[in-house]
């Protein structure tokens, strides 16, 4: 169309008019662009959880009366495992001895209330007393309970005591917290919990700081 | 109206000319068939491509008639299994044909893989062949994870959530990235639905879109051979190479030999050993998913286990190697290499800074990162290789002592991703990453290094 001998105003014509063009396609592509985000939005949406799977999240509550000292029960909290163990004078004896050998002796990096952020992992009033999320914080694998203290093929000759994640190896001691050069790297996580006479209440503690 | 032909093949008969006017059938049989020219050395290591092709098939036909009697559901997914099983006509055969086929499916392109390696069929100018191949590779392992959910039994189950958890790792959006995979805050029925979704839907459309792909990219530059050297460098006085035949009927039948022998091994395994010892269908699986239950050995099947080894094996203690190993390197650069001082400075201080960085980082983040790079190792073997010829049965000593090494390590880390950690067994797992990983970074040095044979002016092949 721009031919040779076309006037100059018509040849400025062709060039503005390409711009244009060029304007046009790069607006009309940048909404549809908006469009397809839009667009996208519920289908990405909709594979968050539901509201079904967010109602499921509420508390659970134990009689922990039935749990003798060295005993331990397992209950559901929101799909997740979580431990109630009633340890023993020894084994609570033993959580002092191996502070060297753990990553996080302290749980400065770990994630539990303020009340159980001491070397028990335990509310002050039953120190005893492990309420603990049994996931591993590697990969999410429930670790294997080593109750006894004594040589174990995988917490070794000096257990105290444990946890051991059958995945990869890692190991916990009997509060849940992890050993140094393991794959996991923090403690065990401990949920929100209250007492009520002797009844323990899994995943609500009324905002309590101690 | 009269209808212009675009192509000059001669369609058999009236019926294909009327065909062919209206959709290139003839054409498209020849180019890619009956006048597809193949090198005419092909050996035993060429079957897996198409063998490759059947078990797709396979898999997609059986995938089709298990979807009529299965049920994504957790409360009934693992019984619908066991219906499939027990109740269904012919439905435990269905079943051990998809499951046997998964496993075969991965042995077949593990195969098919080392193929390219040893020949070159990854080179020059078939990087793009190459490349497809590895996404194919990679589509597969999340067709198969996602597939492995479905029985939901309890491996199912803590498989999906151990694999689920690595993007855990990621900073700040890892929670929220693994929450929106799982729609949940753990493995549960909605995860059980989308994996079936996927798992029947998306990723068979993109399995058979890229494989497509990978067969028009290898069409249009045509077929390596075991000799590595380019058939069109021979050619006759009308173009054709002097060591080519037409892909059928020579190899459509030479496969179908091939597909005979993988047959009678396949429904060997479905008819006398469908869960090979544990292997192909794991123990542990034979009981319902239970979420407040580890399975106490847990480990995924065996064609993942080599990278699942490499991720199990990235503690501190493989850390505080590598970042020693990260200076050592550094320094010996820095006194080795003929380039300027501040080079020779960066060298130190880049060996310091991922010392620093193998220090402050945790065990858990560099084994995903370590895991992922393992894969994507495979992806840059176009450009590490720089050997000047392609085919082992020219390439230099060293190379072929960097191969037998990695393969017995890969080897060894599939063996102990199947077995549970011990002190011993992670340290192993520990040099063999190494190697595995040395074998990648050192590639262009020993392909460069060494005495290569003379190539051949001709293919070589036994006369029949």
């Amino acid at each position: 169309m721009a031919e040779m001998n076309m006037a100059d105003g018509h040849e400025v014509d062709e060039v503005e008019n390409q711009k244009r063009r060029r304007f046009l396609t790069g607006v009309t592509a940048g909404v549809g662009a908006v469009g397809v985000a839009v667009g996208v939005t519920p289908f990405v949406l909709s594979m968050s959880p539901s509201e079904r799977a967010k109602n499921a999240g509420a508390p659970v509550q134990y009689d922990f009366s039935k749990v003798r000292a060295g005993q331990m029960v397992k209950v559901e909290w929101r799909g997740k495992p979580v431990v109630l163990l009633n340890r023993t004078p020894e084994m609570m004896a033993g959580l002092g001895k191996i502070s060297a050998s753990l990553a996080d002796p302290d749980s400065e990096q770990s994630l539990q209330p303020g009340y159980a952020q001491n070397p028990e992992r335990a509310d002050a009033s039953r120190p005893e007393f492990l309420v603990m999320e049994s996931v591993c914080t590697h990969l999410g694998c429930s670790p294997v309970e080593k109750l006894a203290i004594g040589p174990d093929p995988q917490m070794g000759d000096d257990s105290q005591g444990g946890f051991f994640c059958p995945c990869h190896g890692s190991k916990f001691d009997l509060a849940g917290r992890v050993y140094k050069d393991v794959p996991a790297t923090t403690n065990m996580p401990v949920p929100p919990f209250k007492f009520e006479g002797n009844i323990i209440v899994i995943g609500e503690d009324d905002g309590r700081t101690a | 109206m009269a209808i212009h032909r675009h192509d000059d093949h001669k369609s058999a008969n009236g019926f294909m000319e009327w065909v062919d006017r209206r959709m290139p059938v003839t054409k498209v049989w020849n180019e890619h068939l009956a006048e597809y020219i193949a090198p005419k050395n092909f050996n035993f290591w060429y079957y897996f491509g198409s063998l490759a092709i059947l078990v797709l098939v396979i898999q997609l036909v059986t995938g089709i008639f298990l979807t009529m009697h299965y049920k994504p559901d957790a409360a009934l997914a693992f019984a619908s299994v066991e219906y499939i099983m027990r109740d269904v006509p012919f439905g435990w055969l269905v079943r051990y044909m998809h499951s046997t086929g998964a496993s075969a499916f991965f042995v077949i392109i593990y195969m098919h893989m080392f193929r390219g390696i040893i020949y070159g069929s990854h080179r020059e100018p078939r990087e793009l062949v190459w490349l497809i191949g590895c996404v194919i590779f990679v589509a597969l392992m999340a067709e198969a994870f996602m597939g492995y959910l479905l029985p939901w039994g309890n491996m199912s189950y803590w498989g999906a959530q151990v694999i689920i958890s690595l993007f855990d790792v990621i900073p700040y959006f890892g929670p929220m990235l693994t929450e929106w995979i799982r729609g949940d805050f753990v493995v549960s029925d909605a995860t059980l639905n989308r994996f079936f979704a996927f798992h029947v839907i998306l990723l068979p459309l993109i399995l058979v879109a890229l494989v497509f792909l990978h067969l028009v990219a290898l069409h249009q530059v045509g077929s390596n051979n075991p000799d590595g050297i380019d058939i069109y460098d021979n050619v006759d006085e009308h173009g054709k190479p002097l060591d080519g035949i037409p892909f059928h009927p020579y190899y459509t039948v030479k496969d179908l030999i091939g597909v005979g022998v993988f047959l009678m091994i396949y429904f060997g395994v479905i008819f006398f050993a469908p869960d090979l010892g544990g292997i192909f269908l794991e123990k542990d699986n034979f009981a319902p998913a239970n979420s407040l239950q580890t399975p106490p050995d847990i480990v995924p099947l065996w064609y993942f286990t080599p990278f699942y080894s490499i991720l199990r094996a990235s503690t501190d203690t493989l850390l505080a190697f590598l970042g020693v190993a990260s200076i050592a390197v550094g320094v010996l650069a820095a006194i080795f290499v003929k380039v300027k001082a501040p080079w020779r400075v960066a060298f130190v201080v880049t060996g310091l800074v991922a010392y620093w960085v193998f220090d402050n980082t945790t065990g858990k983040a560099w084994g995903v990162i370590l895991m992922g790079l393992a894969i994507v190792c495979f992806f840059l073997l176009p450009w590490l290789d720089r050997s000047p010829v392609k085919s082992i049965r020219y390439r230099s000593l060293p190379f072929k002592i960097a191969l037998a090494i990695f393969v017995v390590a890969f080897f060894i880390l599939g063996y102990l991703g199947m077995n549970s950690p011990t002190p011993v067994k992670t340290l192993l797992a520990q040099v063999c990453t190494v190697i595995y990983f040395l074998f990648f970074f050192l590639m262009p040095w020993f392909t460069s290094i060494g005495k290569t044979k003379p190539l051949p002016e001709r293919l070589t092949s036994a006369e029949h």
